[in-house]
């Protein structure tokens, strides 16, 4: 679906126009990324990160392919061939820091993309299925950078394996008979390396199948926008290419600078030291981290010390590291509210940027720091706000929310006014593309 | 309905939460944890640097050379160096025959070609480094229960690595008497060193560099401890990172690219955005 008024893929080379009858893919480029895609012209740098999470998906994919030409899943060489691959390939240190790299430069931007979801309340009608289809990618980025990390056989990558998939043992009745099924062993070894290899392998291919549903469900409604409001008439919008083309264009360049910077000059900063000491199930780290974009959920997990009634305190960790992400599953009908954008809800906002943003600063913090206090009681605090925020606050602040009032329609909010559309809504003749959920004011 | 239900689930956690914090602070209250040992007198490396610091950083050959030579008569007799091959060697400015002569120095496990047996033979350019120790049952038996670890990557494997193992060979002391004072149950035991660069303070291995002139250099360069620390440190930078020159040389070019073609792509962003306002 597009708006009435997008540009109509017209080829007029004879060799475009036997494709187009025949198989007509360019004319899907052209309405998914091309100018037959009509945009929001009011999107700030915030919508860029769903470009760059293609393009990180895409460095992460060649990168790997060709990792994977050099490596060998077996617990005997996994390391060596790592080394070897670093030391002896040609360029091979340059696709190994890349790759390694190109995970926290994932994570970076679709933690900015998520945030930006949560702000301005990209997750609401009609674009829950957008949302819905965004976390399941989260969680299958969180599966396949577990076990890349598993993969060079390090110290962390199999001390982390065992806290991992220690943590399916937690589960009861089953959980000891699921996590040796898992594992192929009663702890990581062959089996397990050769088999995270494989799904290592096969997840990002999944990935990009679901980020081509991801794509397709936003096209049907288009894209938000900072207001919020929905796109009335076509001043609202500008076609995609080039006017994004060319904004996403340039932010990749940004993007790129900052990524070589980590690559070439910091390539091991993000990484644990310990990692570069082969695998010695004989001898535990001091401490046991997860790399660092799991470092919130690593908090969320540690933070419950305490068993509740007839839970013990490892199950609730495990339910409640995987409830802080499952709950944004939820999060399209939990906030209620009929106003999308944060900029728009005065008492949102306040919770969201001194409730969740410094919670999750700091269970960023406690997750890489050792199991010790003071760490334990601030994740707790700050878990304890995680769950209330979702859970608690936004159901209730977005019933009782007086939110301000919104612009008429984006070019309004972008040109301070829009007669256009005005006079149109005045003789009765306006057909909004989407009907906007007015607040009660 | 569904509101209700959230907050249930909320209250299920936080009070979980809760519930925990108020425990652990009971626990802070009632038993607090003293300072240990490790915490108190654990010192970070010393502030020390490379000619390879940094995003111009370049390895010094010479400096180099008489880290090689540091290793070879001193680390090699109990740490392996895995990762590093003779050829390799050839980066820090040895010429084929000089690298072939230090290989035919080492003898590397082998073949006997008459009989088929295994045996050591001479080592030639493509071998490795041979481990000191044949197993790590053998390594530890000959060194207090200790096994040496390989020194191939130990200066990424630490943090901040290089200036650790400069400061692990430089800081052995005797322990200081308020530790013993402060801490009686952490007295240095009986085989172990003292050494608040270690995590845990005591250390199985002796100081490995003891007097000048432990190693004679061949380019008159005066052989302090403090100088073979030094070098055997930017040497183990090289064998953690043999690449790490062509790294940094290939960084520049690749941001002076990335920055001219961001600069045409920010130009051609203002000129096509130029009529939009937004």
């Amino acid at each position: 679906m597009s708006f009435p008024w997008a540009n109509e893929y017209k080829p007029s080379h004879p060799f475009m126009k036997w494709m187009d009858e025949k198989l007509p893919l360019p004319r899907l480029v052209y309405n998914s990324v091309g100018g037959g895609y009509p945009v929001p012209r009011n999107l700030n740098y915030f919508w860029n990160f769903g470009f760059l999470a293609l393009i990180c998906l895409t460095i992460q994919i060649v990168t790997g392919i060709v990792m994977a030409m050099h490596y060998a899943a077996n617990t005997a060489v996994a390391f060596e061939t790592i080394e070897h691959t670093v030391r002896d390939v040609n360029w091979g240190w340059l696709f190994r820091y890349a790759h390694a790299n190109g995970a926290s430069a994932f994570f970076v931007v679709i933690y900015i993309h998520i945030f930006r979801g949560f702000y301005y309340g990209s997750y609401k009608a009609p674009r829950e299925m957008v949302w819905l289809l965004g976390v399941v990618i989260f969680l299958l980025m969180m599966a396949t950078a577990f076990m890349g990390y598993v993969l060079p056989w390090g110290q962390m990558s199999f001390w982390g394996a065992k806290v991992i998939t220690g943590l399916f043992g937690a589960i009861p009745l089953v959980g000891e008979p699921l996590q040796q099924w898992l594992l192929g062993g009663f702890a990581p070894d062959n089996a397990a390396l050769n088999r995270f290899f494989s799904l290592h392998y096969l997840l990002p291919f999944v990935i990009v199948g679901v980020v081509v549903l991801h794509i397709w469900a936003l096209h049907i409604p288009g894209s938000s926008n900072p207001t919020g409001v929905e796109v009335k008439t076509e001043s609202d919008t500008v076609p995609f290419y080039p006017y994004y083309i060319a904004k996403d264009g340039w932010a990749v360049g940004a993007f790129a600078i900052l990524f070589a910077a980590a690559v070439f000059f910091f390539p091991n900063s993000l990484g644990h030291p310990d990692n570069y000491i082969p695998a010695n199930p004989m001898s535990t780290p001091a401490h046991i981290v997860p790399e660092w974009y799991f470092w919130p959920f690593y908090a969320i997990l540690r933070a419950f010390t305490q068993n509740f009634f007839f839970i013990p305190a490892k199950l609730m960790g495990v339910l409640a590291m995987f409830g802080a992400i499952l709950v944004w599953f939820f999060l399209p009908w939990l906030d209620k509210s009929p106003v999308r954008s944060g900029s728009y809800r005065p008492t949102y906002k306040k919770f969201f940027w001194f409730g969740l943003i410094p919670a999750m600063a700091v269970l960023f913090y406690c997750g890489g720091a050792p199991a010790e206090e003071p760490f334990v009681m601030l994740s707790q605090i700050a878990a304890l706000y995680y769950f209330a925020h979702f859970l608690i606050i936004l159901p209730i602040v977005s019933a009782i929310e007086k939110p301000l009032p919104l612009p008429y329609s984006i070019t309004e909010s972008v040109l301070g006014h829009d007669e256009g559309a005005q006079l149109r809504a005045a003789h009765g003749a306006t057909e909004a593309v989407h009907s906007d959920a007015t607040p009660a004011t | 309905m569904a509101r209700i239900l959230s907050i249930l689930v909320g209250l299920f956690f936080t009070v979980a939460l809760a519930w925990a914090f108020v425990n652990g602070a009971y626990i802070q209250i009632t038993e607090p944890t003293g300072p240990t040992a490790e915490h108190e007198f654990h010192l970070h490396p010393k502030d020390v640097h490379f000619a390879s610091d940094g995003p111009f950083g370049k390895f010094d050959n010479q400096q180099l050379q008489r880290g090689f030579q540091v290793y070879k008569e001193v680390c090699a007799a109990c740490h392996s160096l895995e990762y590093v091959a003779f050829r390799d060697l050839a980066q820090l400015g040895y010429t084929d025959a000089e690298v072939k002569a230090i290989a035919a120095g080492f003898s590397v496990p082998g073949v006997d070609p008459n009989t088929g047996e295994s045996t050591m033979v001479p080592g030639t350019p493509t071998d490795y480094f041979p481990k000191p120790f044949a197993n790590d049952v053998a390594a530890r038996a000959a060194n207090n229960n200790a096994v040496p670890p390989d020194l191939s990557l130990i200066a990424k494997a630490r943090h901040n690595g290089p200036a650790y193992v400069y400061s692990l060979l430089t800081g052995y002391r005797d322990q200081p008497a308020e530790l013993v004072k402060e801490f009686p149950g952490s007295k240095t035991p009986p085989g172990l060193h003292y050494n608040p660069y270690f995590a845990n303070l005591n250390l199985a291995m002796p100081p490995p560099l003891t007097t000048d002139g432990q190693v004679e250099y061949s380019d008159g360069t005066k052989a302090t401890v403090d100088q073979m620390a030094k070098d055997v440190s930017a040497f183990l930078v090289w064998t953690a990172e043999p690449k790490l020159e062509k790294r940094k040389q290939t960084g520049w070019a690749v941001l002076g690219f990335l920055l001219f073609a961001t600069i045409l792509g920010y130009m051609s962003y203002r000129s096509i955005w130029a009529d939009k306002k937004h």
